[in-house]
């Protein structure tokens, strides 16, 4: 019994990492886009796409945070240490690009350095947020309940390639959620971005696959051999089948299709980390098991969780059907 | 340098840095958005166009305020794990839970309703966005409880067992929950928040009442907030009261150091008002006491007797300077709001309420005293519970992570540059925001021209026509 609830939670907890990088995926997109627009109505109608969701869009990293802490405080006392430096540059840089919202309508001659931190907070942010999968991806060196690495074992070749595939990744988010809700000249530029910018997600998608099971003989063994071989053939035919969408897309020049395309994207590469650490928690030693809380903590969250979560997703998904369709560039912020 | 400071003290001063800027704005939000609400529903019950335009105005002084109460709170969630490892682990399976009731139940409504709140008052109708309104007000509230019954988990644990590799386990959730300081605890809080707001209010409008004692909404304003004043502040300060017999009982020894007791009172203590503590001789210099009124407050009896630091180890005794004198600062603010309150409502009953510049003047001065006396007492209570972090039962030294000095400190001054550069950006765009009179068109822009009218956001909403339903 006790193995199948710490499962729900795990299961629980990378739903709620899931929605929140789909979700603050297209949101940091955008900020990683802001430099290639100029100053002036295009940055406002970018930024007014998502002031009214941001916040709830970050909830999600609280509760995959606090949620780690709740369900699995062995896992959560050992990342955080492990990862001191990309974490604190990524609470650093959602400060930055948090405050930028609202501070860059209450001045004029300082609106171009909120937008530079606008910018610069979505860039590091999603850098960092890259970093950190691929340091946990290589492994984590624990001793006792305690983390035992260095403080640069997070800085490899692979983490920073990582780092870029998630910049690169969520600026695809970005820019095809804008091709969704704007019009125009912006929607125009935000196509031919996606042109570049599908291609080289895909191409980071790739190198990425290729490099994690040779990081790990036991990766290799998962994807290879076993009932989990299984996934080794469907991913990657789902994820051809996600780029053909994406792509005709594009090209029949349609609203929604290629936003909806990228998310699958996103899907189906965190289903693929998802075979790879399965059963562990923090590659290569802790499991979901033994970081889990005593039972008596998971079901105490789990009722409200169940009854919670349904909520959530309904009145998020009602508060984006408010804010429905194009912007509309003559409205003014509140 | 930073490996001569320590990890744990680097770690100590970097949690108190961030929740000092953190609880700032909730304090701030928790009694504004309560303050929004009644302002809306007060708007679509009377018509009167006044209080649509002080919704308007202290809207926008709200969506800053909120904005960096949530980066600053995004930090606080990760700083347990990357600085208090150790506790994190131990405490996890008891704390997290709660916490992570406070992201499901309150964090997901206050962001869900924000938007709709701030940018869709024409889209959803005056109606549902009614409900956003409270229903953000509400969130705050409910964010409140949980992280409050959090703290006073760790001030006076209760319903807990302890396992094999030494985690706190939960034996009976309704007594952690509900563990014996959390009433008292979030009675006093919430009380401190409205408080805070009504004096910011207050301040405000009375600033534009010197400038222009005929401004109808910074008049409705300043009333409005002196009724808070008076009417909470006697409120709170019996709920301190009570609040220090509850810690008198569960946490002696802070009370010991609150009061400035270092030695045993067998036959009746005094109140110490003011003196300065002298830890190495284990006194109060210069000390102004009144005999036996200690005893009178703390247990109705003028010669009951109290023990004090002198009967607890040296090694457990918080650190009493800082302990005694935020304590007092807090006290002293609460007796001069009440001052403030009395004050006003004498002029409302003889006359010139809103034309007494020196009442004008005093509210201006009182303005952020709530900030403050929600910080100092803040830093009683929990340098007041040192040297633990669970109290009684974890020290605060084996309660960090196994980081560097090095990390933290560097940490630590990212953190600071960071925080005053930001928030100090922000803190001055409020009040610029504070400084235009409410009834001003367009709040939009401060240093530049005005946008053209399609943009100005005012405009929209009056073009639209928002009559109220009734
Ligand atoms: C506007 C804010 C404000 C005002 C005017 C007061 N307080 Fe307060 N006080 C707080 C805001 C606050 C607080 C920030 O909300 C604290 C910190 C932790 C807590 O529970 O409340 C607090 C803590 C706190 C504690 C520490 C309890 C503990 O740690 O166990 C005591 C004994 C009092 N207060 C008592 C008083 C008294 C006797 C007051 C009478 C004038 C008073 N407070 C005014
Ligand atoms: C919000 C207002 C708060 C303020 C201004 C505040 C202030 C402080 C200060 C000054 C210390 C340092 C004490 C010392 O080192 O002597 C401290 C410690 C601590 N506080 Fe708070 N606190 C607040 C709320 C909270 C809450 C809500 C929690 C828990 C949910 C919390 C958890 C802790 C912990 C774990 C420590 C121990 C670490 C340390 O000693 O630095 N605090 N706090
Ligand atoms: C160490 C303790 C604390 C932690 C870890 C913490 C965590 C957080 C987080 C993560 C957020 C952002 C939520 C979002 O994304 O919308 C937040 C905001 C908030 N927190 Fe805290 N918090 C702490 C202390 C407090 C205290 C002491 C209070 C009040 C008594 C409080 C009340 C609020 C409220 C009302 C908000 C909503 C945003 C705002 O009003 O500015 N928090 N907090």
């Amino acid at each position: 019994m006790d193995i199948e609830l710490s499962f729900i939670w795990a299961g629980l907890i990378a739903f709620s990492v899931l929605v929140y990088v789909v979700l603050d995926g297209f949101d940091l997109g955008i900020g990683i886009l802001f430099p290639t627009t100029k100053p002036g109505q295009d940055r406002d109608v970018m930024m007014n796409s998502i002031a009214p969701v941001w916040d709830g869009n970050e909830t999600w990293l609280v509760l995959g945070g606090g949620g780690l802490f709740a369900v699995f405080p062995l896992a959560y006392a050992i990342v955080l240490p492990a990862l001191y430096a990309p974490i604190t540059a990524m609470l650093l840089a959602l400060i930055f690009r948090g405050v930028a919202f609202e501070y860059r309508w209450r001045t004029q001659r300082w609106k171009a350095v909120w937008d530079v931190a606008f910018a610069g907070g979505s860039f590091v942010a999603a850098f960092a947020q890259g970093i950190a999968l691929g340091a946990l991806v290589q492994g984590i060196h624990v001793e006792g309940r305690a983390y035992a690495g260095g403080w640069w074992d997070w800085l490899t070749p692979f983490s920073i390639m990582t780092g870029v595939a998630v910049v690169v990744g969520y600026a695809l988010l970005g820019s095809t959620w804008l091709i969704m809700k704007t019009e125009g000249d912006l929607q125009e530029r935000m196509r031919r971005y996606s042109w570049y910018l599908a291609p080289a997600t895909l191409t980071f998608i790739v190198l990425v696959s290729i490099a994690t099971p040779m990081l790990n003989a036991e990766y290799f063994r998962r994807w290879f051999d076993g009932p989990t071989a299984l996934f080794s053939f469907l991913i990657p035919l789902l994820v051809a089948a996600t780029t053909y969408l994406l792509f005709t897309g594009l090209r029949d020049r349609r609203d929604a299709q290629p936003f909806l395309a990228s998310i699958t994207l996103f899907v189906l590469c965190f289903a693929g980390i998802g075979v790879s650490f399965y059963p562990h928690i923090i590659p290569p030693t802790v499991t979901i098991v033994a970081a889990a809380a005593p039972d008596e903590s998971l079901w105490f969250l789990l009722v409200g969780a169940l009854l919670l979560i349904p909520m959530i997703l309904g009145y998020t998904a009602y508060a984006y059907w408010v804010f429905r369709g194009k912007v509309d560039p003559e409205e003014g912020y509140h | 340098m930073f490996d001569a400071m320590g990890a744990e003290l680097l770690a100590r001063i970097q949690f108190a840095f961030t929740i000092s800027f953190h609880i700032i704005f909730p304090a701030f939000s928790i009694g504004l958005a309560s303050y929004l609400a009644v302002l809306n529903g007060l708007w679509l019950r009377t018509g009167d166009q006044t209080y649509l335009t002080l919704f308007e105005y202290w809207k926008k002084i709200f969506a800053m305020a909120f904005a960096m109460g949530v980066v600053s709170g995004i930090v606080m969630s990760y700083q347990f794990g990357t600085n208090w490892s150790v506790f994190s682990d131990k405490t996890g399976p008891i704390l997290g839970p709660l916490m992570g009731y406070e992201v499901l139940s309150a964090f997901f409504l206050e962001a869900g309703f924000l938007g709709i709140m701030l940018f869709g008052r024409h889209r959803v109708g005056p109606g549902l966005h009614m409900f956003a309104t409270a229903v953000v007000a509400f969130g705050t509230l409910v964010s409140a409880t949980w992280i409050l019954s959090v703290n006073s988990w760790m001030q006076t644990p209760a319903g807990y067992g302890i396992n094999e590799v030494g985690q706190f386990v939960p034996q009976d959730w309704w007594a952690i929950v509900f563990n014996p300081s959390f009433p008292y605890r979030l009675v006093h809080m919430v009380l401190a928040a409205f408080l805070t707001v009504a004096l910011v209010v207050g301040g405000v409008g009375a600033f534009h009442l010197l400038r222009n004692p005929a401004d109808v909404g910074s008049k409705r304003m300043f009333s409005m907030a002196m009724w808070m004043a008076i009417i909470v502040t006697p409120i709170q300060i019996f709920a301190g009261d009570q609040h220090g017999l509850n810690t008198l009982e569960h946490q002696p020894t802070k009370v010991m150091a609150m009061e400035g007791h270092f030695d045993s009172h067998p036959d009746g203590a005094p109140l110490i008002l003011f003196g300065i503590p002298n830890s190495k001789e284990k006194r109060i210099d210069y000390a102004i006491k009144i005999p036996k009124l200690g005893s009178l407050i703390l247990k109705h009896d003028p010669d009951a007797p109290m023990d004090g630091l002198d009967t607890v180890p040296d090694e457990l005794e918080p650190p009493v300077g800082i302990v005694f004198w935020s304590f007092r600062i807090m006290v002293g603010l609460g007796f001069a709001m009440l001052g403030l309150g009395m004050w006003g409502l004498v002029r409302r009953w003889r006359g010139g309420f809103s034309s007494d510049r020196w009442l004008l003047r005093a509210s201006v001065v009182m303005a952020p005293s709530g900030f403050v006396a929600v910080l100092a007492g803040w830093v009683t209570t929990e340098v007041g519970r040192q040297p633990y972090t669970v109290y009684g039962l974890l020290k605060t030294a084996d309660s960090l992570a196994p980081v560097a000095a090095s990390a933290v400190g560097a940490s630590l001054v990212a953190f600071i540059i960071v925080y005053f550069f930001v928030f100090g950006a922000g803190a001055f765009y409020i009040l610029r925001l504070m400084a235009k009179p409410p009834a001003a068109p367009n709040h939009s822009l401060d240093d530049g021209p005005i946008r053209t009218a399609g943009i100005a956001p005012g405009s929209r909403v009056k073009s639209r026509s928002l009559t109220p339903s009734h």
